[in-house]
């Protein structure tokens, strides 16, 4: 085990990312066209870097998996984006939006990190807003905002139940500019198969391109991952159905750790499962708990119909057992909570694997076109999908994996351990903690994007020898030769299940074992039954069509799947190593007596980077110690 | 277990079938079975590629993503209708229990001179994103802004700028156009910026630019139908095409004189 250094720069904790610009190396404006830089990935994140870089005069390439880069998932993020603005007078600061974002996860993020976050998020908003991002407003043209989980504050922009689309067209079209520029290279429908190391520096990609088979090299002086997060582990999530972790996976396996893989957020709101063919989950937005009510009924496995339940016979007991943020207790404690309820066997709905969100109050408040305003597009969805009005009869709500707060280890400066790869957004691990607040992923994807990794990625370039290297070296010539062989042997097996069935299985066994709530004995069975479901894909699955030439869906899932396989046992090893709770993880044997996570801050206070140590071998735990010394260790409480 | 009155149905499907751009599709027949009412449409597809992969054959090759209705990855055509007959819904959100037992769907790609197809439901719709970069943004660098509430915007501006830009760019109105016009999504892109203030200094030449390169990419133009925006599972209103025809006959004015 080794100690990681964060490379957290000296000074007090807000003077720290002024004092480090100015400290930091710059590449002089000349110099910058030549420097190549790969971005891999094109939501949030990937496109705002993007954009970015190609303005600041850099060559840069970028590849992303869908036909079009507006395709990326962040399209389909509802509720809003955070921001320190104080617009509302409410007394938000950048110190309160700091102080909310470590305690919300659970101090296990890093203070320094989250700090320049909340620094940033101000000219994230300018940034949008300037780009024509149009936000919701009030009459006198100013900018609105609503509140979300674990903030008493209203710092929350928004774009009806669609800022993710907003904010992602706005980088999209600022990427699309300097594409039409020349200074950004676009290669649509490329899946990124291998991370290409050079004298351990990361110096290219391997990708294969999606429409054709073909596989092609690419070299550059530093590679930049924006490949989003993982919640697609568990087969049944609110991610896309293409979103994956392969690429932070094949860089992992070629020397950068994997920091917090086990920090899983389950969403509180979600429409439950409605049958064995069900391909995904749709989120329902965290801002609906600004107006909705969340009750399951006081008697078990009372069969009538909602409307006919009365008040007295109801538990709202979110604002029953958190009275000060009631309906918008934070993501982890809400999604708990949930669970509590349906085991206790007061769920709801046919399955009974499910909680109400009722808008009965807010209807009768405000009137149904405030609340249409509000949320009309999030309930054509709901109906659109479950059949039900949800003006008449309360949402069917049940949580459903969401996001993931683990991902790629990385420094201050969003580079991982291997020098020249840098990751940003939900690919890093950087700064969420154990539990992310609603509103926090768009606000991070950008800040990443637009603010940090425009100056970190400077300095990396201009105090680092990097000799020319292009596709003819050795190390390409290998990192091809795996992904031809990999792609082999899928073809080859030609067994009986097909890709997605063995995933659905190991989605079922993560949401089992290490879900909502995890425990030794469970987390040891699932260390038993990973490994044996990965020889059962590697000897019994079946790819049809054919590798070249064409779309060959199931090959790209079978690539996808073998690495889920890896990521999950590796899942279950931190989950079982932490004893403790924390945010999303939460430990049955450590608990309060009211049923509260219980962390152990003596033992666990650090981020665990755990190290790639080759094929069938378990991988080495290196801890990042974490420091407070502006936000106290407290517990946390919603109370 | 969603909607109470969910029931399984039998379907079946003439799904077209074509291995790459350049080679000739034809239709194939396939059974859907025992789909229930509660899944949506690329489930029930989902069921039948499942079998088809079974069986050693080809699934069928479709472009699906966020399954939200928000990505704009769906480019089918449902019994004649890109995504189906329901309004206002994209493929993915198109549920199975606006479907009867025992009927007969057709399942075409989107098809327009601009939008080849890769394989077999699976188009290539690049040229939209050459639209946008042909002139569909405001010109902004990082670091360039003035605090948000520095330039108000009326509500009213907001609100109907924030309605052409729901745009998902899936297609549907260049599929559904018998020119194969991108008129719809031009138009959008036009009124979402153009009526904002932050999009004005640079309003006429982004009509004129976009306008041209939709040409130049073998998009038709508009003849009024309006099939365009009955396809569209945003409701972009028909009213931004006429929006923009005035846009592009002010900016030429200008730029002639």
């Amino acid at each position: 085990m080794a100690i990681l250094d964060g490379k957290v720069p000296p000074g007090p904790v807000a003077e720290k990312w002024t004092n480090h610009k100015f400290n930091m190396k710059l590449v002089n404006p000349a110099n910058k066209r030549k420097f190549t830089l790969i971005v891999v990935g094109t939501g949030l994140a990937g496109a705002s870097a993007s954009a970015t870089l190609a303005e600041l005069g850099y060559n840069v390439k970028t590849f992303c998996i869908h036909e079009s880069p507006r395709r990326a998932h962040s399209i389909a993020a509802q509720g809003g984006i955070n921001a320190a603005k104080n617009y509302q007078n409410d007394g938000d600061s950048v110190h309160r939006l700091f102080y909310d974002t470590v305690k919300g996860g659970d101090f296990r993020a890093r203070e320094s990190n989250v700090h320049r976050l909340a620094e940033i998020s101000p000219n994230i908003i300018d940034q949008c807003v300037a780009q024509g991002v149009p936000f919701a407003r009030e009459y006198g043209g100013t900018l609105t905002n609503r509140s979300f989980g674990g903030a008493q504050v209203s710092r929350t922009f928004y774009a009806r139940g669609q800022t993710g689309q907003q904010l992602l067209i706005g980088a999209y079209q600022a990427m699309m500019r300097q594409v039409h520029a020349g200074a950004v290279q676009l290669y649509t429908r490329r899946e990124m198969l291998e991370l290409v190391v050079v004298d351990g520096a990361a110096r290219g990609i391997v990708v294969r391109n999606l429409s054709t088979g073909e596989v092609e090299s690419h070299a550059a002086d530093a590679v930049i991952l924006a490949t989003g997060g993982y919640g697609n582990v568990f087969y049944l999530s609110t991610n896309a159905k293409q979103s994956n972790a392969t690429a932070v996976w094949r860089a992992h396996k070629k020397g950068a750790y994997f920091g917090n893989p086990c920090f899983t957020q389950i969403h509180p709101t979600c429409i439950p499962v409605s049958g064995d063919y069900q391909s995904k989950l749709t989120l329902m937005s965290e801002s609906l708990r600004n107006d909705g009510r969340v009750w399951v009924p006081k008697n078990k496995d009372d069969k009538r119909s909602p409307e006919q339940i009365p008040d007295a016979e109801r538990d709202y007991y979110l604002e029953r057992v958190y009275p000060s943020f009631g309906n918008l207790a934070p993501r982890d404690v809400s999604s708990r909570q949930a669970k509590f309820r349906v085991d206790e066997g007061r769920g709801v709905g046919p399955s009974g694997q499910a909680v109400y969100l009722d808008f009965r109050d807010a209807i009768k408040r405000l009137g149904e076109s405030v609340v249409s305003e509000r949320y009309g597009n999030l309930f054509e969805m709901y109906e659109k999908i479950t059949g039900e009005n949800p003006y008449q009869l309360p949402m069917r709500i049940y949580p459903a994996v969401h996001y993931t707060m683990g991902g790629l280890w990385v420094d201050y400066n969003l580079m991982s351990n291997l020098p020249g790869l840098h990751v940003l957004g939900e690919a890093n691990f950087s700064d969420h903690g154990a539990n992310r607040l609603g509103a926090s992923a768009l606000m991070q994807g950008l800040a990443d994007g637009y603010f940090v990794i425009p100056y970190t990625i400077g300095h990396y370039l201009a105090s680092t020898a990097l000799p020319k290297v292009t596709t003819d070296h050795d190390a390409f010539k290998a990192a091809r030769a795996d992904v031809d062989a990999r792609t082999q042997r899928f073809m080859a097996i030609k067994g009986s299940r097909t890709v997605d069935d063995i995933h659905r299985e190991l989605g079922q066994i993560m949401w089992e074992y290490v879900g909502m709530s995890r425990q030794e004995t469970g987390l040891k069975t699932a260390l038993e039954k990973i490994p044996k479901l990965r020889e059962e894909f590697w000897q019994n699955i079946r790819v049809s069509g054919d590798a070249t030439g064409t779309i060959n869906e199931e090959l790209e899932k079978a690539g996808r799947v073998a690495d889920f396989l890896d990521l999950g046992e590796l899942m279950a090893r931190d989950a079982l190593h932490r004893n403790e709770s924390c945010g999303g993880h939460f430990r049955e044997e450590y608990q309060t007596p009211d049923n509260e996570a219980q962390r152990d801050d003596e033992k666990f206070c650090y981020v665990a980077g755990w190290e790639w140590k080759g094929e069938g071998k378990p991988q080495e735990l290196h801890k990042e110690p974490l420091t407070f010394e502006n936000v106290k260790l407290a517990t946390r409480s919603y109370k | 277990m969603g909607g109470t009155s969910q029931r399984n149905i039998n379907l079946k499907l003439k799904v077209w079938r074509q291995k790459g751009a350049n080679q000739q599709g034809h239709f194939e027949e396939y059974d859907a079975k025992g789909i229930s009412t509660d899944a949506s449409f690329l489930e029930m597809l989902d069921v039948v590629n499942q079998r088809l992969i079974k069986e050693g054959r080809d699934p069928i090759s479709f472009d699906h993503d966020c399954r939200e209705g928000i990505c704009g990855s769906c480019s089918m055509v449902i019994n004649g209708n890109p995504h189906g007959s329901e309004r206002s819904t994209a493929t993915c959100q198109l549920h199975m229990r606006k479907f009867n037992d025992g009927e007969t769907v057709v399942i075409e790609p989107f098809r327009a001179k601009a939008f080849p197809v890769i394989k077999d439901l699976s188009v290539d719709r690049s040229a939209l994103d050459q639209i946008i970069a042909s002139g569909g943004y405001i010109s902004v660098n990082t670091g360039n802004a003035p605090d948000a509430n520095g330039l108000p915007v009326a509500k009213v501006d907001a609100d109907q700028a924030f309605n052409a830009a729901t745009c998902i760019g899936c297609g549907a109105c260049v599929a559904a156009c018998v020119n194969g016009s991108a008129m719809l999504f031009v138009g959008a892109k036009v009124a979402h910026l153009g009526l904002l203030p932050q999009g004005q200094p640079e309003r006429n030449e982004r009509v004129l630019a976009m306008m041209d390169k939709m040409q130049e990419l073998g998009f038709g133009n508009c003849s009024n139908t309006g099939a365009c925006a009955v396809s569209c599972p945003k409701d972009i209103s028909f009213e931004n095409i006429a929006r923009m025809n005035r846009e592009y006959a002010k900016a030429s004015i200008k730029k002639r004189s």
